[in-house]
């Protein structure tokens, strides 16, 4: 490794990777815990095995009110196995030990809070993890988060709404890593169809920015990936996963399924 | 024009998604411009009077103060509002609001269901559509009220998430918010929620405070000495509080749930034993673990089951403005039996909390000293309840 590889954020170097080869991100969401927190693990290996770029990591919250009825279950099942960010960090520290795929915690602002705001960030540095998504920290009250992850050098990942429209140009400033386009109105969670008129949404954001763009919320099959990957840099998908882990019956069902689910996805991106 | 504060000390500011930013900024805009606009006051006060039946009587507890024998107890009847407690003041206001934003759809949350009856009526009066949120719990024991809101036309959902009360009411609304950002005016029953929330919901209720002050100057020719209030969000409690502030000889008494008991952890005493954190989009006290994973609560009140409290009500027990204490369910049960014996009044469970209270500090205290307490709502839904305790006979 050069000494420019060890400081440049694993997310930057992905994006500027995926950019080189013509290709798009595929960004996956699971939250941590569930099913239990050695099942996480082996959800990530498996994952970027099989093509994803960037991994999300939800901790779990009582109240995601963000989150729609599969991640507000996913939650629940890792709060009720007692799962502690202490544990969720750990986790990552050994997975990290195997893995250079970028991994990005998805945390509501009262965890960080409460457990310290420095403290978070630079534990979460100290394990390898390259951002923090915080889906109930808007512009306006992210200043010590925003400063201090940039101190750490992780990235707080912006989120722009199709409701944000001039508000884009402060969120974007400064900020690093992509930029999450939430697709529409509403919480997380699978949908047929996006009602947003995506094409004006994402020029409209490409006004204001030239960080990579991510498009999130609400993608369910590797149809509506193909109809939205030409708009942006990146896809983002959540729920869809989550569903899967929470139907397979077995440790190895649920391996298998999120697998082929993933390499579908990668495929259509490719 | 005059910009609110967003923050109450360290307490309150917009813990919110992105997605709804835009909407608080254009309903802090809206809100600003209508309270200075004299037309829209005026109409806001013409549907108090003649609507709700403004202003409420402040009523000289002639048999209470006899019984207990010390101060002089008097009683701000909101419960004689139109559909029966306090909730009403608020709703007309915002749903005045709404109209005056062009939205045709309104959703509330709400525990004792008070809060969901008044959203219910006022939006079948101003002929808007209509969704309440109800923790299952809530559902299940404010019956009466589900039927009221189904009755006026609202639709009512039972919130089967987390511990299925006003919490998780909450979090069903602002998910609904969210997602409807665009044709929906959330209608917050409580001094709760992302600013400017706590402040318009504190500026339609602090109309209970300026009938009470000038009511009791009327009466007595001076100010009381103790104005009680029970406190879950604490809209009630703001309400009377806060145009007695710069008075600071008038101490002011909020009561929250104790439950169970403090010691026993099945309560809702945020003051008591809740920690700094953020939920449902403001900075304030909070019933929550070391992790920040909000804590279940428990009251039999189903409006005071709330494990938060309104960011003014955590800054003014910071700055010592208000003291906080908290009465059991078995205590306000007794209240609300007393209440009803010795005035012929059945009060809210929520309010029979501020009664107990009184209950407990009225005989301590010299027979010139005066008392107020805020009688927030009326007890007929919580008859049932009431009766299905083996303590009371019925």
């Amino acid at each position: 490794m050069n000494s420019i590889d060890l400081t440049m954020n694993r997310i930057d170097k992905a994006f500027n990777n995926l950019r080189k080869r013509g290709q798009k991100a595929l960004i996956t969401y699971i939250t941590a815990g569930n099913p239990n927190l050695e099942a996480t693990a082996d959800l990530i290996i498996e994952m970027e095995k099989a093509g994803a770029d960037i991994i999300e990591l939800g901790i779990p919250y009582s109240d995601p009110l963000a989150d729609g009825p599969v991640i507000q279950r996913a939650s629940a099942r890792a709060l009720n196995n007692g799962i502690k960010i202490a544990d969720i960090m750990n986790m990552v520290r050994s997975v990290r030990q195997v893995t250079p795929i970028p991994l990005i915690y998805l945390v509501y602002y009262n965890s960080v809070f409460k457990y310290g705001i420095e403290r978070f960030v630079k534990e979460a540095h100290d394990v390898g993890i390259d951002g923090i998504i915080v889906p109930d920290l808007p512009l306006e009250e992210r200043g010590e988060v925003f400063d201090l992850s940039k101190q750490y050098g992780i990235h707080l990942i912006p989120l722009v709404a199709p409701t944000s429209h001039e508000r884009i140009a402060r969120i974007v400033e400064n900020a690093g890593g992509f930029v999450y386009c939430v697709s529409t109105t509403g919480v997380t969670g699978e949908r047929d169809e996006i009602q947003t008129n995506i094409k004006g949404y994402m020029e409209e954001v490409s006004r204001y920015t030239d960080m990579p763009k991510a498009i999130g919320f609400g993608i369910s099959s590797p149809d509506m990936v193909s109809q939205l990957k030409d708009y942006c840099d990146g896809i983002i998908m959540g729920s869809a996963i989550v569903s899967l882990i929470d139907k397979a019956a077995n440790k190895d069902e649920m391996l298998e399924n999120v697998s082929r689910f993933v390499k579908s996805i990668k495929q259509v991106l490719q | 024009m005059k910009n609110i504060p967003g923050r109450f000390g360290i307490f309150g500011g917009q813990y919110v998604p992105e997605t709804v930013m835009n909407a608080l900024i254009e309903l802090e805009r809206e809100f600003n411009a209508a309270i200075q606009d004299e037309d829209f006051m005026e109409e806001y006060r013409y549907y108090l009077r003649e609507y709700s039946g403004r202003p409420t009587p402040l009523y000289f507890a002639r048999n209470l103060t006899e019984k207990l024998g010390g101060a002089k107890v008097y009683l701000k009847r909101e419960d004689l509002n139109h559909t029966g407690a306090h909730k009403i003041n608020n709703v007309l206001g915002q749903i005045l609001l709404a109209r005056r934003m062009g939205k045709r759809r309104v959703i509330a949350e709400t525990g004792a269901g008070q809060h969901g009856v008044a959203t219910a009526t006022g939006a079948a009066m101003f002929g808007m559509e209509c969704e309440i949120f109800m923790g299952k719990e809530d559902v299940r024991r404010q019956a009466l009220n589900v039927f009221r809101m189904r009755l006026l036309g609202a639709k009512v959902h039972s919130v089967e998430s987390g511990t299925g009360t006003l919490k998780d009411a909450v979090n069903e609304a602002i998910r609904d918010w969210v997602t409807r950002v665009e044709d929906t005016f959330y209608v917050i029953g409580s001094v709760v929620g992302p600013h400017p929330y706590p402040t318009i919901v504190r500026e339609f209720q602090k109309v209970i405070g300026e009938e009470a002050r000038a009511q009791i100057l009327e009466k007595e020719g001076r100010l009381p000495d103790y104005v009680i209030a029970c406190v879950g969000g604490g809209s009630n409690a703001m309400g009377i509080f806060h145009p007695f502030y710069h008075d600071k000889e008038v101490k002011l008494i909020g009561v929250e749930a104790a439950g169970l008991g403090l010691e026993t952890g099945k309560h809702a005493a945020t003051m008591a034993m809740g920690s700094v954190g953020v939920l449902h989009g403001m900075k304030t006290l909070l019933l929550q673990d070391s992790e920040g994973q909000v804590m279940p609560v428990h009251s039999i009140s189903a409006g005071l089951d709330y494990p938060g409290v309104g960011p003014e009500h955590a800054y003014y027990k910071e700055i010592g403005r208000a003291e906080y204490v908290a009465v059991t369910d078995r205590e306000a049960v007794e209240a609300f039996v007393e209440l009803s014996r010795t005035e012929g009044i059945i009060p809210a469970l929520e309010s029979a909390h501020a009664v107990a209270y009184a209950l407990k500090l009225v005989p301590q205290l010299p027979k010139d000293k005066i008392v107020i307490v805020n009688l927030s709502g009326r007890g007929d839904k919580d008859v049932e309840t009431v009766a299905s305790l083996p303590e009371v006979e019925l």
